[in-house]
Order: structure tokens, then C-alpha cells, then sequence
């Protein structure tokens, strides 16, 4: 099947560099206990590292030591945001992270250090987003949370900030378990899969890909965390996308959903995978230099000038047609196969700030100046309550 | 039987009127308080209403009190205008002896269903309005004004000053204005033509409103919100409390629009719940703008988690509580000052919220405004506690004002200024000993200033920690910070009597008009009481003396377990034997004969048997 990782996922950081903001021995320990948090991350940077536009190496997208279990998925989405943003050549720390509670949302720590990160609570990061969003609206909002928190306790509040369009990038690390409280199912599990013990899911899965689709989404992607080349283009196009960006990604649980009976293991996904396209993500400064075969590329312009070249792997599917969508991965769902690729886009999507009629600058640097009606006013109304 | 004597009272007695909800005479209800402003004589109206929409009862009291007692006054009434005949049995009987009937004659009524010892008064409402009118909407909302213009002939009202406010309410619209009219004079000339008017109650012109101002709780919170430099508001409705958010939103419509590009400097989000809402403000705030929500009990008990999250993640918000009668869905209509503790200590674990205590709507927008300033000075949730007496009536108040020098104070912010300086950034780090630390907004430094918020145990740099000692000396710095609270919030207000006394009285919130009323009644039994009237948790050091000072203190609040007595007792180490609670909570606002009664009652208690001391 084209556009995998072969053989054995790979951890993702670069070498042994830790980051000297790092401090030794706290965070817990992973399942596997072998990860080497007490070593200080040093901050020296190779000098042969590559730099984008705005002089950055991959260094300044880091953040701390990852506690997460070896091999853990959510460490390979974490490599990927970084990439992601590198490729974009976003500042660091105009990005403001937030997650719920759980593995996942363990992950803005991270990445981007130099950024303003919110571990909030469980299942609640979409509203703290979008309070975020509200008072700043010109910086850049990462959510990242899990199945847990946001196909659970969250789905509400899931649900709630894609109706209302507000601008952000919202990655579920979707592992079909609560890994920090030990591997109970999520309302992802598929029915009939089993967990560590044996124990069979007879729930029905929620499929948070097709519901973002039902609640207006503008931007639905599903890729899978040992898909670097497939994920790091939907970040960055979901970053650049005005509206709510929505992706799922399966990130196997290498601790509790990594055996033989789980529909959300390495093995299991890479059997079922169906990619429907791949993505190139074309910023207004480069120019295109791939060569596309005819036919098989479509160029979708963003709002704010950035393109997204679209190459199709297969023919039939329409990601600007989102009931086509809804209809193919119900199709597929029904064979077991997970359809993963830009799902759904609409470039022209506006979001809540545009919806409220917010004034260009940020709510967050209006002063009293301009905020308060002062004691002339104050007179008038008092003139009108007599 | 002797024959009752008709009620006489020049400018001060209490008319209620019996409506339909929804069948428009709220307005001409409202107009009637009004009008009775203009003549110079101040009123206290109360809407009592259901929890429903159109088809149920719904009451309008209005207290004429020359004297300016705006509490609610008890007993019965002195007028009723009877227009809901589901409720004509009980409206007839909570007519005072020799009080007035008002309804509506054009169907006869059988004698049983008036009284023997009130004054009957009908007007054929229905005959006159249909004569004249043809569109059932037309007939519903003139027949309302119909009965106000009799109404006024009756109490011999000045019916110009009626007129004024007809020209002023429908400014522009003159078919509108000049039907009113009609209807109004329709009204009053059948009265004084078929009755006699006046009656033994009138509305005589005085001088005693002065320069006050009549204005909902709610809408004078919202304000304060505008003025109090509030750009997120996220809200869930329920009563009592959405009129506030929607009062945010007009209030803002017409002052917070970029006058050139008429774009919004202010963002209304309606939460899918109260958790949502919450969660909203906390991330607006963490971000630097100014949130809040409005909300009543239920919500408060959903929002939990977040609080405790505000509390330990050191995040500014603003609640505004507009308590009514609980548990669980409770009265939604009805009111009461019951969420005391829950907000004092919401939130598992130890905590501890700043509560503010307005009595009117005056100090509803003062309080409002303040609390963004103790918010983000605080860097912690912020509790305004109105309630459904407050916020959901019009009350006579003093005017609203405002220091034009005023600045929003933003607490402790580092700029990137003072970290490119070199200034030691640490979140959770108490610089200057008050307990407060310094906070950095989202995308202020380049490499500078960035943190990760957390609802977990963390050091003074914001780095993760389970260590026992680090997490015992964030929460001493928290203790440390609530304490210096105490003299950032509203002070007491203490009123002494005339003659020293060993007795005094502690009271908040709506409590303050019966109180001040009570105070004159106990005084004419021969009780004097000093009283202090409590403005905010923490609790100023003047209230732990207060009680020193005093062998009995009476505390008289409006729920059943006398929640802020035992708030007072815990926090300030207090002998609870020191402390008398009176408890009002059957739902109706707290009135000075109930208080008067109840405080007399343990006056005269007291005076008889002499007692044991208890020394603590």
C-alpha cells in the first residue's frame, strides 16, 4: 500500500539532546521507565542544522523530554507538529497550546517550549480554546487532546467549538484507550475488538471524523501517527486553515493497545489504511517546483494565499463534497478499513471571530481607552433612568 | 358588623396588580411605578412571577413609600387590581381590611366572591376596550392602559405626568403615542365620571426622589461589566440570571462598536452549558482579556472543577451569581441568598473565593466593575453574589458615577520590556510578599516568559512537582494571598445606634433596605441595635471586632442553615453562642416586619430572664 512506514515505527527525536529548561527526575515515569528526563536537555544547537525563513532550526520547535512510554505514538504526532511548524516558519511562540487531560495532553510540554502551553481539565480544552481564541485572535491555537477527552466526557465540548467555527487546530491522539489511568476503552474502541485482558468492547465506536463532517467542519483529516509523510502536511494545511481544522490521528497505545484483538495497533492499522490523497503544503514564498503528472494534482487556494496541492491516490474522491465523504467512510468503515487523507475542505470557511464581527485588534490589547463609555455617557443613561 | 374603614394613606401603601403573564401589562405596570417617580415620591415594585411562559399568573407589588422604604413592605395590600380571575380567590384575600377591590365588571360576579369589609371598585374594562378597539392584540395591550388610566383617577394621580412618560416611551411613533393616550383617557374619564375618585389612597407630588435613578440589578451589573472593561462574556441561560448577559449585549451594541468601522470590541458567546461557559472565561483571561458569566445556583454547582482550577492555576474570572431559592432546580423564580458557601468554598480540596456583597443595583455596577480589577489583582475567580430580589427588579438607587482618571489596575503583568531586562520570571513566585506573582500573556516573548498551566502541583517556576514541601508552600502562599484580600475588598459599612448598646446586627446583600427599615421599628420597641453591614469575603478585621464589641450579634440572612453565620464562624474562630442567625428563606424578599419581629422577639427574650453569660 503506498505512502507507509515500513517495518518498525520509529522514535522520532533526534538523538540523545535534552533540553536544558528540563529539570531531573519529576513527571512520572512511563510504562517502560526508561526515559532519561534526569539528563538536562543541553541547548546548544549544531551548527550545521538546516533554517527556515525565519532563521529557526527544528531545535526552537522542541520542547521538553517526552515521559510518554517508548515507542508511544503520540511522540511521532509531537515530532510531526514540530515539523509542521518548522515547514511553516511560524514564530514559536505565537502559537498557544492547549489539551484536556490524559497521554495526549501531556504533549504540548513537548513541543514548542517557548510557547504559552494550557493543561486544563478533562474533556474541556475546546472551550478554554476557545475563550483563548476569543481574546487573541491573532495567535496560532494548537488543541491537542485525546479520545477520552474529547469522544467522552469532552464530546459535548468536541462538538460545540467545531459548530461554532472557531479558528483552531484540533488533533485528537486517538489510541481507543485511557492510557494514564491504565488501558480502560475509550468511545472510540471498535466493537468487537478486544483489550489486553481479553475482555471484548460491546459498545458501538463514536467516529469523531464523521461527526466533525455532520457539524460543519471545514477542515476533516484522519492520518495515523507511523505516517509522518501523510501527517505533517495535514498539520500545516490545518494550521494555515481559517476555521475549525479538525484531524484524528490513530496513535497506538504501546502499553494497552498494541496486541493482537486491538483495531488501533500499528499492525492493524497499517493492514487497514486506505489513504485516499496526500498533501503538499505550498506557502506563497516557494515556488512549485514538483512536477505533478496531469490530472492527478488539485490545487486548492487557502484565503490567506497558501496552497494546498492535493494528489489523489484515489480517483473518486471529492474532499469538497461533504457528503461524499460522510457516504465513502461509512462504506469503508463497513469493510474495516480506515480512510485516512484530507477528508473534507472548504477554503472559503470563515470562523467565529468573523461571525461576531470582532474588530481586527486582539480583545486582549484594547485598553480602557476605547473599552469604556467614560462618565459623559454614564450621565446620559443616568438622564434616561429617571 | 361595624363596617371596616376604608384604608386612608397619602403616598404610602402597597398596590399589587394580578395579571396574565404575557398578556402586556408589564409594561403598563411598570409605567404606573414610574409615573408615580415623576410625582416625586419614591416606589419599590416586585415582579413575582412563575416559571413558565405565557398563560401563568404573574404579580406586580408596587410600595409607594414617601419615607423611602424599598424592601418589600409584608402583610397584605392595600389595593389589588384583580385582572387574572384564576387567581381571584387568593388575590381578594390578601386585600388588607379596608383596602381596595379594582377589577374588571363587565361580566357580573357573584357577591360571594367579593368582601364585606373592602371597597369594591369596577370598571367595565373589557366593555370600554372592545367598544373602541377591533384587533385582539390592540384589545389586550389597550385594556392594560385603559385600566392604568383608571387607576390614576382613583389615586389621583397627575395624569400630564402619566403623559410624559407615554411621549417619551413612544418618541417618534405617534400613531403609537397618541392611542396610548386615547386609551389612558378612556380609562380615567369613566372613572371619574362612574366612581368616586379619589379613593382613601393618594399619590400627592413631594420631593423625595431626588436625583435617583430606577434601574434593574442585572442591567446595572451588566453596565458595570462595560465600564469594568469586560470584552468575553460567556453565559448559559437561566433565570434569574440571563437578563443580565442580554443587558451585557445591549448595553454593549450601543457602546462598544468601532465607531468607524462599527465592528465589535467585545465577544458574546453563548456556552452549550455552564461548564463550557466557565471554561470560556478562563481561557479569555488567561489570555489577557477581561471575561465573565453570569449565572444562578445550578450553575454555580456545574462549574465546580474550573473554579478550583481558577483557584490553583492562579487564572482571573468573574462570576456573577444571581442566587435564587435551591437545592437542585429549587424556585427558579424565586429568591434567596443560599449559594454562600458553595461559592465561599467551591471546588474539592482547599480553597477559598473572594465573595462581593452589592444591596442594590448602585453597588451591583460598582462591584461589577471592581471585581475585574480584584480578578486579574488577585489572579483568582471573583464571585459577585447578587440574587433575584436584586437583579431582577427595578429599585430606586443613586445615580451611577464614574472617575473619568480611573485605570483598569491588571495586576501583576511581565512585559517583554521587563523580561528583556533580565527580570527573573517564575509564575508561581511571590515577589513582593503579598502572595501575588507576577503572570506573562500567551505570545509575549520570543523566548521568554513561556510556562505551562496546570491544574497540578507545580514550584515557583511553573515546573512540575510532586515534592511534599513545594506543594505545602504554594498552598501557604494561596492562604497568604486570600488574607491580603480583606483589605482590597468593599469595606463594612457600620451604622451605631443612638445610645450605646450591647446588641448588634450583621447583615448583606438585598437584606439592606428591610434592615434599615427594621432598624427604625426596633427602635420604636425600645431596642437599640448597632449594625454592620458586610460587603465581601474575606472578612475585614472590622467584623471579628464588631462581634468583640457586642455581647449578642444577630445574623440575618436569607437562607435556612444561616450560611454566612457559619462562614464567620469558621473563618474568624467565633463562638457560635455569640451569634443569633434569623433566617428568612421561604422564597419572597426579607421585609423590616419579619426582621423587626423576629430580632424583638429575642430582645424581649433576652430583657426578661437574665442570662447565664457563656464566656468562650
Amino acid at each position: 500500500m503506498p505512502g507507509f512506514m515500513p517495518g518498525i515505527h520509529v522514535f522520532l527525536f533526534p538523538g540523545q539532546d535534552v533540553d536544558g529548561r528540563d529539570k531531573p527526575g519529576h513527571d512520572g515515569a512511563g510504562i517502560a521507565g526508561v526515559v532519561m528526563t534526569y539528563i538536562a536537555k543541553p541547548k546548544f544547537q549544531h551548527p550545521g542544522l538546516k533554517k527556515n525563513a525565519l532563521g529557526f532550526t527544528h531545535r526552537d520547535y522542541e520542547g521538553k523530554i517526552s515521559t510518554l512510554c517508548a515507542g508511544c505514538g503520540h511522540d511521532s504526532i509531537t515530532a510531526s507538529i514540530i515539523e509542521a511548524c518548522y515547514e511553516l516558519s511560524i514564530e514559536p511562540h505565537r502559537v498557544a497550546k492547549i489539551s484536556g487531560i490524559g497521554c495526549s495532553s501531556k504533549t504540548p510540554d513537548y513541543f514548542l517550549g517557548n510557547s504559552h502551553g494550557f493543561n486544563s481539565v478533562h474533556g474541556r480544552m475546546p472551550s478554554v480554546l476557545t475563550g483563548a481564541n476569543l481574546a487573541n485572535r491573532d495567535l496560532i491555537y494548537l488543541g491537542v487532546s485525546g479520545d477520552g477527552d474529547s469522544a467522552s466526557i469532552g464530546f459535548g465540548q468536541f462538538a460545540h467549538s467545531i459548530r461554532r467555527g472557531v479558528n483552531m487546530t484540533y488533533i485528537v491522539e486517538n489510541n481507543g484507550v485511557y492510557g494514564l489511568t491504565k488501558g480502560q476503552f475509550s468511545a472510540t474502541a471498535d466493537r468487537g475488538s478486544k483489550n489486553k485482558r481479553g475482555v471484548m468492547n460491546t459498545d458501538n465506536a463514536i467516529d469523531l471524523v464523521a461527526i466533525a463532517l455532520q457539524l460543519g467542519a471545514s477542515f476533516v483529516a484522519r492520518s495515523f501517527s507511523g505516517d509522518k509523510t501523510q501527517l505533517v502536511p495535514l498539520i500545516a494545511a490545518a494550521i494555515e486553515h481559517k476555521g475549525s481544522a479538525f484531524i484524528d490521528v490513530i496513535s497506538p497505545c504501546v502499553a494497552f493497545n498494541n496486541h493482537a484483538g486491538s483495531t488501533k495497533s500499528f499492525d492493524y492499522v497499517r493492514e487497514h489504511n486506505d489513504a485516499v490523497n496526500r498533501l503538499d503544503v505550498i506557502t506563497t514564498r516557494d515556488p512549485i517546483t514538483v512536477e505533478y503528472a496531469p490530472g492527478t494534482v488539485q490545487v486548492v487556494e487557502q484565503h490567506d494565499g497558501t496552497r494546498i496541492a492535493l494528489r489523489k491516490i484515489d480517483a473518486d474522491y471529492d474532499p469538497h463534497d461533504r457528503v461524499g465523504a460522510m457516504s465513502f467512510l461509512q462504506k469503508h468503515a463497513a469493510r474495516g478499513q480506515i480512510v485516512t487523507g484530507l477528508l473534507y475542505v472548504d477554503p472559503d470557511s470563515e470562523d467565529l471571530h468573523s461571525h461576531l464581527d470582532t474588530v481586527e485588534t486582539p480583545l486582549n490589547q484594547l485598553g480602557a481607552k476605547v473599552l469604556c463609555p467614560g462618565s459623559a455617557a454614564l450621565d446620559k443613561i443616568n438622564a434616561s433612568l429617571r | 358588623m361595624p363596617v371596616q374603614e376604608p384604608i386612608s394613606s397619602i403616598n404610602d401603601f402597597v398596590v399589587r396588580f394580578a395579571n396574565v403573564n404575557g398578556s402586556g401589562s408589564a409594561s403598563a405596570n411598570e409605567m404606573f411605578a414610574r409615573s408615580i417617580l415623576r410625582h416625586g415620591v419614591p416606589v419599590s415594585p416586585r415582579n413575582v412571577f412563575p416559571s413558565n411562559i405565557q398563560g401563568l399568573p404573574t404579580w406586580y407589588e408596587v410600595r409607594v413609600t414617601e419615607d423611602g422604604h424599598l424592601g418589600a413592605r409584608g402583610g397584605g395590600v392595600d389595593m389589588m387590581v384583580a385582572m387574572n380571575p384564576q387567581t381571584w380567590d387568593k388575590d381578594v384575600a390578601s386585600i388588607e381590611p379596608g383596602g381596595y377591590l379594582f377589577y374588571d365588571s363587565t361580566k357580573p360576579m357573584p357577591t360571594s366572591k367579593f368582601r364585606d369589609d373592602i371597597t369594591v371598585i369596577g370598571v367595565p374594562l373589557t366593555a370600554i376596550t372592545n367598544s373602541t378597539y377591533t384587533d385582539p392584540r390592540q384589545r389586550q395591550l389597550f385594556k392594560n392602559i385603559i385600566y392604568l388610566g383608571a387607576v390614576c383617577a382613583l389615586l389621583d394621580m397627575d395624569p400630564k405626568l402619566v403623559e410624559q412618560l407615554i411621549g417619551e416611551q413612544y418618541k417618534g411613533k405617534e400613531k403609537l403615542l397618541s392611542s396610548n393616550i386615547h386609551a389612558l383617557h378612556l380609562g380615567r374619564d369613566w372613572a371619574l365620571q362612574n366612581l368616586k375618585c379619589p379613593i382613601g389612597l393618594q399619590v400627592k407630588k413631594a420631593d423625595k426622589v431626588g436625583d435617583r435613578i430606577f434601574i434593574e440589578g442585572n442591567s446595572a451589573a451588566a453596565l458595570g461589566a462595560v465600564y469594568g472593561g469586560a470584552t468575553v462574556c460567556a453565559w448559559y441561560p437561566i433565570t434569574p440570571s440571563s437578563s443580565l448577559a442580554d443587558a451585557f449585549g445591549s448595553h454593549c451594541k450601543k457602546l462598544r462598536h468601532d465607531p468607524k468601522t462599527g465592528k465589535a470590541k467585545y465577544a458574546i458567546v453563548q456556552g452549550e452549558d455552564e461548564l463550557a461557559s466557565i471554561g470560556i472565561v478562563i481561557g479569555a483571561s488567561w489570555n489577557g482579556a477581561r471575561a465573565f458569566t453570569a449565572t444562578s445556583g445550578p450553575g454555580i454547582s456545574l462549574m465546580q472543577e474550573f473554579i478550583g482550577l481558577s483557584y490553583f492555576a492562579e487564572i482571573p474570572a468573574v462570576i456573577m451569581n444571581v442566587q435564587r431559592a435551591g437545592p437542585s432546580t429549587g424556585m427558579p423564580t424565586r429568591t434567596q441568598q443560599c449559594d454562600i458557601l458553595a461559592c465561599a468554598y467551591a471546588s474539592h480540596g482547599d480553597t477559598k473565593h473572594v465573595l462581593l456583597f452589592p444591596e442594590d443595583p448602585a453597588e451591583a455596577f460598582e462591584f461589577a466593575a471592581q471585581a475585574f480589577d480584584l480578578a486579574e489583582q488577585l489572579q483568582t475567580t471573583i464571585f459577585v453574589m447578587l440574587d433575584l430580589d436584586i437583579g431582577m427588579n427595578h429599585r430606586l438607587c443613586r445615580p451611577l458615577k464614574w472617575d473619568d482618571a480611573r485605570q483598569y489596575d491588571r495586576g501583576k503583568v511581565m512585559t517583554a520590556e521587563m523580561l528583556e531586562d533580565g527580570r527573573d520570571f517564575g509564575r508561581y513566585l511571590d515577589v513582593d510578599g503579598d502572595g501575588i506573582p507576577y503572570r506573562t500573556y500567551p505570545g509575549t516573548h520570543p523566548t521568554k516568559g513561556s510556562f505551562f498551566t496546570r491544574g497540578t502541583s507545580r514550584d515557583r517556576y511553573a515546573r512540575y512537582s510532586e515534592e511534599g514541601s513545594v506543594y505545602a508552600d504554594n498552598m501557604q502562599r494561596l492562604v497568604r494571598k486570600f488574607e491580603g484580600a480583606q483589605d482590597m475588598v468593599p469595606r463594612p459599612l457600620q451604622a451605631n445606634a443612638a445610645k450605646p448598646t450591647k446588641y448588634g446586627v450583621l447583615y448583606f446583600g438585598s437584606t439592606a433596605p428591610a434592615m434599615d427599615e427594621a432598624i427604625g421599628l426596633l427602635k420604636a420597641r425600645g431596642h437599640e441595635l448597632d449594625r454592620m453591614r458586610i460587603r465581601a469575603f474575606p472578612f475585614h478585621s472590622s467584623v471579628a471586632s464588631f462581634i468583640a464589641d457586642h455581647d449578642f450579634v444577630y445574623v440575618v440572612e436569607q437562607n435556612r442553615d444561616a450560611q454566612l453565620r457559619s462562614l464567620i464562624v469558621n473563618e474568624n474562630g467565633i463562638d457560635p453562642v455569640h451569634l443569633i442567625p434569623i433566617r428568612h428563606y421561604d422564597g419572597t424578599p426579607i421585609t423590616a416586619r419579619f426582621i423587626a419581629g423576629a430580632i424583638g422577639a429575642h430582645q424581649d427574650q433576652l430583657k426578661l430572664t437574665p442570662l447565664r453569660k457563656v464566656k468562650s
